[in-house]
This record gives C-alpha cells, structure tokens and sequence, in this order.
C-alpha cells in the first residue's frame, strides 16, 4: 500500500526582513546598539516579518509526483529549500521518507577548477552518495550527460549546456527516493529538457516521489499528476494537475484588473515604482484586449520620488504558460530613460502584434539602472483577439504566433471557404 | 472566486485516510524517517550523520588542497617556503638580534622556532580559513543540504595536510642539526589531536559569526596575530615570570604548542599541562561546535 512520502503539517516560515541600509549585520553594529538597548529603553526594532509560507499542509504519497505552482514569491522555492532541510521552518512539520536529491540550482556544488570527473565525485557526495555508489554509476552518469570528451577538463571550460546536463545527470542517478526540482529545465536546449523529462518519469514510475516547481504550465502535466498551488504563501488550492492549472490560470486572468499595480508584487529596491500598466490603441482610447495584427500600444506610469538617470526598461509579453513571446527592451533600440520625480508616462508600441487570437498574454515589467529599480512578473493579462476579420484558426493549440502566409505549389490550390478549416482540424 | 476555490487545510492531493493508517508505531518501522521541525534549543553534533556524509568531507579536503595548489605556481611548495621564510626571519631577528637563542637549551634557535612555528601555522591558518568558509561556500549553503559543519571540519583536515607537507622541511633542518625524534613524539601526536579539536571548535564558531557579521573577518587575523605572541611558538615558555605562569596556561595552546615541540625534538613532554590544555581544547570544541549547530539553520537565510 502506498504511504505518504513527505507529510507537511501547517507549515510556516517567516523572513526577517531588515531594513536597515546595509545588507550585513556587523558586529561593532550589535555592540552599539546592546550600548544603546543598556542606557534607553526602546531598541530601534530594524526588521519587518515577511511570511513566505503560511500554514501548508499536504500529504505526498510515495512515488506521486507533485506540481508545484504560482506567481513569483508565493512561496515555492521557500517550500521546497525547507523541504530539502537548507532552511528551517518556523512553525510547523515536516515527516519525509526516504533519500531526498534537491536541484535546487544547477551545478552548485561544481568547483570551476576541478574537471568533470571530479566534479562528479564532488556533486555527487553533496546530494548525499557514497564514493562507491558514485563509481557504480558514473559511466551512466557520463553517458547521460553527454560529456565524456570532457571529463578531465576543468569545468569552468564547460559551457552553461554542460555543466546542467552534468549536474542534472548526477542528481538523476543517484536514485533517490524523493526529487525535489526547481524550475531548473528552463536552462536547457529541448532535446536534453525532452531526455530529463523522460528521465524523470521514469524515476517516478520507479516510485520515486518527485515534487516539481515550474513556471511553464505546459510542463507541468506531464510529469505531475497533482498539483499544489500557492500564493502569499498559503495553499490556495490541491487537487488535480490539470484543474489547479485551470483555476490558476484563471486567477492570472481576473487578478490583473485595471492596471493599476498598487497591490502586486513588486520586487527591487522601489526608488521607483510602476504605478500601472495599460494598453491603448492608436488614438489613445484604453482598450480591454489585444488587437491580433494591429499595434500594441502599453502604457506605463512610474511613480518616483527622486530623480533617477539612466534607467534601463523591459516590458515581456509572454503567454501564461510562461514562454517569452515578445521582449522589448529600452537598451535594444539604444534608448535610456531618466526618470523625474513624480509620475512620469512611457509608451512602448509593438507594431502589428503577430500573436494568434483566442489566447492570453500578460505583461512583465522591469526597470533597471543598475539595481534592480523594479519588477512586475504577470502585471497584467489580456486576451488575444482578432484585429481583423479573422481567417486563422482560433485553437489555442495552433502556435503562439501568427504571420501572414501563402501556399504555392505544382498542382492548381483550391479556393475553400475558412470554416472549413475548422471543420477539418476537428 | 478565489475564495469558493480555497479547499479546506486537508482537501490535499493525497488521499487522507491513507496517512491515517501510519500511527506512530508504523513510522518507527518505516526506515528513513526525517522530521524537520523549528530549531530551537540546543543541538549536540550530529556525528552519525557526519559519519554518513565522511565522502564529502573528504572531497571536500580534497578540493581545498587540490584548488589551492593547482592555482598556485609553486604548488605544494608553498606549503614549505612560507614557514620557511618566517623561521628565517625569526631566527635572524629574535634568535639572533634579540637573543632568544641563548634560551632555548641545547636546541638550536632555528629548529626550536620551526618546530613551533609548524604547529602555530596549522591553527592559525585553520582560523583564517575557517572564518571566511561558510561564506565563501554561499552557493552550497544556499542550494544544498548536508551537515554544515563538514565546511569548518574540511577546513582545518586541509590544513592538516599543509601541515603534513611543512613537516618534510622541519625533518631536513632535523637532519641537518644532526637531531632525531626519539619516542616522546607521542605527546606531539596527542597535542595534534587537541590542536584539530581547538582549531575546529574555534574555527566553527569564527564561521558561524562570519554569517553573521560581515566585520568578523576582519577581527580574525588580528586577533590570531595577538594569540601568536601569547603562545610560546617562537620563545620558550619558561621565559614568562613565575607569577605570571598560571594566567598564562589559561592560553591551551601555550601546552600544545610545547607539547609538540617537545615531543618532536626529543624533550620531556609536560604532560601535567599538556592534559589541562587537551581538555581545555575539547571544551573548545563543544562550545564552537554547540554555537555553530545553533545557527547553522538560520545560515541560509542570512548568508
């Protein structure tokens, strides 16, 4: 009979967040201000609370594998580092059985002076293998990660490529009775993300637990049979892969509003803010969906109180999935902005937007000058619609993107009506 | 919407009622259990899962020593030419200018200060490296679980070896004065033995502060500066006043620095003070150990 693998009771952690200017606490600081706390009675309380995880609880059982979703910062990478034991929670239990292999971030446990081989020993041991389990399985290793040309060449050599099909290679081999994996995949080329995929599965149906955060909500249902998903750090939702998606997706949908980004998560250090995030049409009128072929105006409004020089500024169009459709970035088309204090108003304009109607984009925002001013992930989703009379399918899973195209051939090409095609796609 | 979607806290992904039939008495049958539950309260050290993780510790060694030769020009040769020089520059200016070698008995100047010098560089060196480990290991801690002290711990085994390694000169300037290590070489081993635990219990808890406030790092090498001339590592010990000889013994490496020398160069062990300072070593080990268990889970967080 199956029995629960990971058992996570009202799970709760809290970030002390300072606010102090620096970074690092320093110990002539501490001295000064245990003077101060001995002669004045209210010591200058530098932090705030911060609760990246909110009293979760769910039950894995073994060789489940389990998705993990939802916005950035509503707590899935929190979860899985105290699930792999880096951090400790501060309320709450955890019961795991079994081995458990985190990838957390590829290739950190790589020397860049040592070679592959060495490596592979290094890695190996961190995830918690003997020398002799590693000897036993490092011509698989090998094999898998495709690297063998390379082995005694020290891995700063490597390319980004190398060093993730290495490390994921390891991770994979070591047979661990609980895999915990964070968005790692989106690194590399398909072929090798097609194998770990693979790779994974097949660990699964060994009945190997797999708990697995990503972005890309198409990936997501292939490996995983349920789901969780979080935001702010509490379980908003459990149940099956594909309705968690659904309803998440949903709320991505419903949750941007009308634009204003007051309530959102914002990431950077705030010397300037994104006040809101609309789209309008050529005449300026705002504008409740994306017009497929025609231009996409987005609207921005930046509240700061300080004059900031120089800002570098990317808007993302992606689909909700999370693959990146259109990027557009200020330092492309050779431009910087300086930002006034007050609410200052930029436009990008994308012009004859090529994505096919009938899906959901949103919008991520960044600034950038040098810190990270600000960012927006999922600001604002919108629906595709048709711009013009449509002739293209509908069907989501046509492509993203949608160019005018023509047939021409040896044999006469009939004219049919476009109905048709959706009669035929059927 | 979202509110008709929130399930209750158990409408989980697994079914319920399976976990229900794991009473207590199945968890303890069920082997690999982990519980992770918030740190509080003191923690002792944790020596079997060290034990599990000893493959790590050792390719952890192992890349300290390979990194920090391979990098270098000299290689190993490091390891030597550095007590090298400052047994010369020791030996020209104390033993010869300040006269120092005039007290030091029968062994000549230059042999007594790398005796000690070999010792006192193994565990200031331990220090040193220690206090930046953890930080300097931020991807790991960061991404990995494994037990954290095994950084301090690997630390202060490649120094050993570097230890190992200056050891061959001391043997040839041995050779060359024509003296031979005779059996109370034992207490140099015994006075190694308390040394590593210093060093690592010291070493850890310098680690542990280092994660914690960024200046301690600075405060280190001064203060290992300091600890040198409080340490009979290029005098003798007996040239402290009589009066002062007790406040002095306080310093555990007053004894294991002279036990060690002793040993290695054919003289009486003082095994009185040689056992005060083991002991005082241990403690010294459970405190650093103890205070580096106590943060290391908040480690992550700050690094």
């Amino acid at each position: 009979m199956a029995h629960a693998a990971i058992r996570v009771d009202n799970l709760t952690k809290i970030y002390n967040i300072r606010e102090s200017e620096d970074e690092y606490r320093t110990f002539r600081e501490s001295l000064t201000q245990a003077a101060r706390s001995l002669t004045r009675r209210s010591t200058r309380k530098s932090s705030r609370e911060h609760r990246a995880l909110n009293d979760v609880s769910f039950v894995v059982n073994q060789g489940d594998s389990l998705g993990i979703i939802g916005r950035n910062g509503a707590g899935k990478s929190t979860l899985l580092k105290v699930l792999s034991g880096i951090t400790a929670p501060t309320g709450g239990r955890i019961e795991m059985r079994g081995r458990v292999a985190s990838l957390l971030e590829v290739g950190t446990g790589f020397h860049p002076e040592l070679t592959g081989r060495e490596n592979i020993y290094l890695n190996g041991s961190i995830l918690g293998m003997t020398r002799r389990e590693i000897a036993a399985r490092f011509d698989d290793i090998v094999e898998f990660s495709s690297v063998q040309k390379f082995l005694d060449t020290p891995v700063k050599r490597y390319s980004s490529g190398m060093r993730l099909r290495l490390a994921f290679s390891v991770a994979a081999h070591l047979n661990p009775e609980i895999m915990v994996i964070d968005e790692v995949l989106a690194v590399g080329d398909a072929l090798f993300q097609r194998r770990c995929i693979d790779r994974m599965s097949e660990l699964s149906q060994s009945g190997c637990t797999l708990l697995f955060v990503s972005h890309n909500m198409e990936m997501v249902p292939i490996l995983c049979k349920s789901a969780i998903w979080l935001s702010d750090g509490r379980l908003v939702e459990a149940g099956d892969a594909h309705s968690v998606i659904d309803r998440y997706l949903g709320d991505l949908m419903q949750s941007s509003g009308d634009g204003v980004l007051d309530g959102r998560m914002h990431s950077g250090d705030g010397r300037a803010r994104f006040h809101s995030v609309r789209i309008v049409d050529d005449a300026g009128v705002p504008q409740a969906s994306i017009k497929s072929g025609r231009n996409l105006r987005c609207v921005v409004e930046i509240d700061s109180e300080l004059a900031v020089p120089n800002v570098s500024l990317a808007m993302v169009v992606k689909t909700l999935a999370g693959t990146r459709l259109i990027t557009s970035w200020t330092d492309e088309t050779g431009y910087r902005l300086d930002i006034e204090p007050g609410r200052s108003r930029i436009e990008c304009c994308f012009r004859d937007v090529p994505i096919r109607p009938g899906r959901q984009v949103a919008i991520d925002l960044w600034m950038h000058d040098g810190a990270l001013l600000d960012q927006v992930d999922t600001a604002v989703v919108y629906d595709v619609v048709e711009g013009e009379p449509t002739w293209a399918s509908l069907r989501q899973d046509q492509g993203a993107v949608l160019v005018k195209y023509d047939w021409n051939g040896s044999g006469a090409l009939r004219t049919v009506d476009a109905s048709a095609c959706e009669e035929s796609c059927n | 919407m979202i509110d008709t979607d929130i399930q209750p806290r158990n409408a989980n992904p697994a079914r319920l009622d399976d976990h229900q039939t794991l009473t207590p008495e199945a968890d303890a049958n069920v082997p690999g259990l982990r519980v992770i539950t918030p740190s509080d309260g003191l923690l002792s050290v944790d020596w079997r899962e060290i034990w599990r993780f000893r493959d790590l510790l050792l390719l952890l060694t192992m890349r300290d020593i390979n990194v920090r030769y391979k990098q270098a020009v000299f290689g190993v040769g490091w390891a030597v030419l550095q007590p090298l020089a400052t047994m010369l520059v020791f030996w020209m200016f104390f033993g010869r200018l300040g006269g120092i070698d005039h007290r030091t008995g029968s062994t000549p100047y230059a042999v007594y200060v790398l005796a000690g010098l070999l010792p006192w560089t193994f565990f200031a060196t331990s220090l040193t490296n220690c206090s930046t480990a953890l930080v300097g290991s931020y991807n790991l801690i960061t991404k990995v679980y494994f037990p954290r002290l095994i950084i301090p711990m690997s630390t202060v085994f490649a120094c050993l070896f570097d230890l190992a390694v200056s050891m061959l000169l001391l043997a040839v300037v041995m050779v060359g004065y024509h003296l031979r290590p005779t059996g109370s070489i034992v207490g140099s081993l015994v006075a190694l033995v308390g040394m590593v635990a210093a060093a690592t219990g010291i070493g850890s808890a310098l680690a542990a502060l280092t994660v914690e406030y960024r200046d301690i790092r600075y405060v280190t090498p001064f203060v290992v500066q300091i600890w040198m001339f409080i340490t009979p590592v290029i005098y003798p010990a007996s040239m402290v006043p009589h009066k002062w000889q007790w406040l002095y013994s306080m310093n555990p490496m007053v004894g294991l620095v002279d036990a060690f020398r002793c040993g290695l160069l054919g003289q009486a062990i003082p095994w009185e003070r040689l056992t005060i300072s083991i002991a005082a070593s241990i403690v010294l080990f459970l405190v650093g150990a103890t205070y580096f268990r106590a943060v290391e889970r908040r480690f992550a967080d700050v690094i």
